[in-house]
């Protein structure tokens, strides 16, 4: 008897249930993916494959893992993906396709064409995430009200290396750098870093070698690295032309760490705990490639939305920005604690990987390093030193 | 039936009067450890299988069962002789699971697949996957056999399956990244972790509803490093214990007013717990220091840690 009533009202509660999904309206997030082909830096080492989308697939999983979300919470999220070719102009295909129809914009472009897309009067009316840069300067003079950063910048990344290096106690350093513009902004936050760290360059060097460097690094690394002796060699140099080729050839056995050897990065093919190894599978299966740091922010971005766009039912612009920007937000990153954005520069709070080749060797902030809000901040511009104005 | 199984119990129970047994899985030694609690040794170690993780005792306690993650199985192991019995068709990568009150069903989170697949135990046969949210993790049926609850990590939700059909019928958004979800003995409320915002759920079960959120706070030990998992409430429901992963502190909950009466420092990512069968005593995994630590909870401190093997993860015992 009692079983008989416990199964009506079982009956009607799923009817109910039912009932109530399919009256409601499926509430739609629309999202919209940007970004421009590159072709390959000349100066690649032959032996890795050059990724051309790297991004997108992070994007997809994403969606896919909203929308999983999204059908017990009666919301629906679509992507939309705009690849500009290489001689194309960003910004045309944002005001031709974009402005006026979308809310929630991911890019994986530059500094440049990002800024003069974030500056259109479109743009005001939207969240723009962006996932493809680490400039500092775009989380500091040249902020924006209507962008988010997903990645790691430069001086996040330096710090990472200081703070694991002030643990070694390898403390005098041989800074190497490029010539290209990111090249100097690395050496920039290295030395940054150093100084915040109380860090010694002992040497400060610019790679000046032909930069077919496999043919003669040889004797040029040996003769170029005869310098006042120090603990580890820090290298700048983001195209990767010549990194690689330091290590094993220094005149002194010194480690290499920055662009290439230990390097700081938000993502690594060797990082598996907190749950990594699964999103790394899902993500292996989905592209059949290693999932890189683009793909990575762009997982984040997209997750982001969704998370705030669940937690606040709506898909509304203000208050998704709102929830975004304010403590309630706490985002599963994979990486042990909880991810947020930064209230003064909107700059996502994460621990940052160090990492060789084929090992995780830690990840930062390193223990010891406090700080009185989160130990996160300890990593880049903190709200004191920020220079970024949103009112502006 | 009935009568069988209780003279059975009592059997056993007489049979090894002294005190139960403690089965602790070691994930990186691929061995399941068996620990004297009362005399708080380690009495030996045996190989069970590849990187075993969640594990369980039957209702009359005569096998154990324990997921062997990389051979994607679930073992049936005799718990006298720690002999294999058998192996249940778990889906890929199990990792922890929930036996109902009869013994007989047997529910696996596959993470990987966003699935919870249900084991006829007897036939050793899957009978049905149910679809869920992405990266499903805790897992636990009701005492009362209504409800079957598995979390979800990353959609941040608790799916409420009914036992009678397998079907969801309703569903609760809960704090980022849920772990583990316990049920009151009185099968009232649901308790649920969630690592990420360092909190404790407690949802009443006929609304569904969130009643009451705890966020742990530990003096020298910053918010971040409060990642609450495992959780244990006693019979009467005056206290529920949930460990609070690398802040290495188990919180006791008054689990009548929901303060947090004393914060009890035991192990390295402490992660999952156990009772024993007097409740007097709670065992504690700990996955980065290596070992089991004894809660004695009449006098609420921790009296002895045992090293059992490299990193410990569930816990099961034996009366």
């Amino acid at each position: 008897m009692l079983f008989k009533v416990i199964f009506h009202i079982l009956c009607f509660n799923f009817i109910f249930f039912f009932a109530t999904a399919s009256a409601k309206n499926k509430q739609v997030i629309d999202i919209v993916y940007l970004t421009q082909e590159k072709s390959p830096p000349h100066f690649l080492s032959n032996f890795d494959i050059f990724v051309k989308n790297k991004g997108i697939f992070g994007a997809e999983l994403a969606i896919s893992d909203n929308n999983t979300t999204g059908k017990f919470t009666n919301q629906q999220f679509n992507l939309k993906k705009l690849i500009v070719p290489e001689d194309g102009a960003a910004d045309d295909v944002f005001a031709k396709q974009i402005a006026g129809k979308y809310r929630y914009l991911v890019t994986v472009l530059p500094a440049e064409p990002l800024l003069k897309i974030a500056d259109l009067p479109a743009a005001q009316q939207m969240l723009i995430l962006d996932a493809g840069t680490t400039d500092d300067e775009l989380r500091n003079g040249q902020c924006r009200s209507n962008v988010l950063h997903l990645l790691p910048t430069r001086t996040m990344r330096t710090d990472a290396l200081a703070q694991y290096m002030m643990k070694k106690r390898w403390t005098k350093w041989f800074l190497v750098s490029g010539k290209a513009p990111e090249d100097l902004l690395f050496a920039e936050a290295i030395k940054r870093s150093a100084k915040r760290f109380n860090m010694d360059i002992v040497t400060e060097k610019p790679w000046e070698h032909t930069y077919d460097a496999r043919r003669t690094v040889q004797s040029d690394v040996a003769v170029f690295s005869q310098v006042d002796d120090y603990d580890v060699l820090v290298v700048a140099d983001e195209q990767g032309e010549f990194g690689e080729y330091l290590d094993y050839r220094t005149w002194l056995p010194r480690p290499v760490m920055g662009t290439q050897g230990l390097i700081a990065t938000s993502w690594h093919r060797t990082h598996e705990q907190w749950g990594a190894i699964q999103l790394q599978n899902r993500f292996k299966e989905k592209a059949g490639r290693w999932m890189e740091e683009e793909d990575y922010a762009a997982y984040l971005a997209i997750r982001a939305i969704g998370e705030a766009a669940t937690r606040t039912q709506t898909s509304e612009l203000n208050p998704v920005k709102t929830y975004l920007l304010s403590d309630k937000f706490a985002l599963q990153g994979y990486k042990g604690n909880p991810l947020s954005f930064r209230s003064w520069d909107g700059q996502l709070r994460q621990p940052v990987l160090l990492a060789a080749p084929q090992s995780l060797v830690t990840v930062a902030p390193i223990e010891g390093f406090l700080h009185p809000k989160s130990e996160l901040d300890t990593l880049g511009f903190d709200q004191p030193e920020s220079k970024c104005q949103w009112n502006h | 039936m009935k009568k069988m199984l209780l003279s059975g119990l009592l059997l056993t129970m007489s049979a090894t009067v002294t005190a139960e047994t403690v089965f602790v899985t070691l994930e990186k030694d691929n061995a399941l450890a068996i620990v004297d609690p009362v005399g708080g040794k380690l009495l030996k170690t045996v190989p069970v299988g590849q990187r075993p993780r969640g594990i369980a005792i039957s209702p009359d306690n005569k096998v154990l069962y324990v997921a062997t993650s990389d051979e994607n199985t679930i073992k049936i192991i005799d718990s006298e002789t720690l002999k294999e019995l058998g192996r249940l068709p778990s889906g890929d990568d199990p990792e922890t699971f929930a036996l109902n009150p009869a013994g007989d069903k047997l529910y696996v989170s596959n993470e990987d697949d966003s699935m919870v697949t249900v084991i006829d135990i007897a036939k050793k046969q899957a009978i049905k996957q149910i679809k869920v949210g992405v990266e499903p993790e805790g897992i636990t049926v009701s005492p009362d056999n209504r409800w079957l609850v598995s979390a979800s990590e990353t959609t941040n939700m608790v799916h409420w399956i009914d036992t009678k059909n397998h079907e969801i019928s309703e569903n609760t958004l809960v704090d980022p990244r849920p772990r583990a979800a316990t049920f009151t003995a009185d099968s009232q409320q649901l308790w649920v972790t969630s690592e990420m915002a360092g909190t404790l759920m407690v949802l009443d079960v006929n609304t569904k509803q969130i009643i009451k959120t705890i966020k742990f706070e530990a003096t020298g030990v910053t918010s971040d490093k409060i990642q609450p998992v495992g959780i244990a409430i006693d019979k009467e429901r005056r206290r529920g214990y949930v460990a609070l992963g690398p802040a290495n502190r188990v919180a006791v909950v008054n689990a009548q007013t929901f303060e947090v009466e004393k914060m009890l420092l035991v192990g390295s990512r402490v992660w999952n717990l156990a009772f024993s069968p007097d409740q007097k005593r709670l065992y504690t995994t700990n996955g980065v220091s290596n070992d089991l630590s004894i809660i004695d909870l009449e006098n609420m401190a921790v009296t002895k840690s045992v090293g059992v093997g490299t990193y410990p993860w569930g816990v099961a015992v034996k009366p």
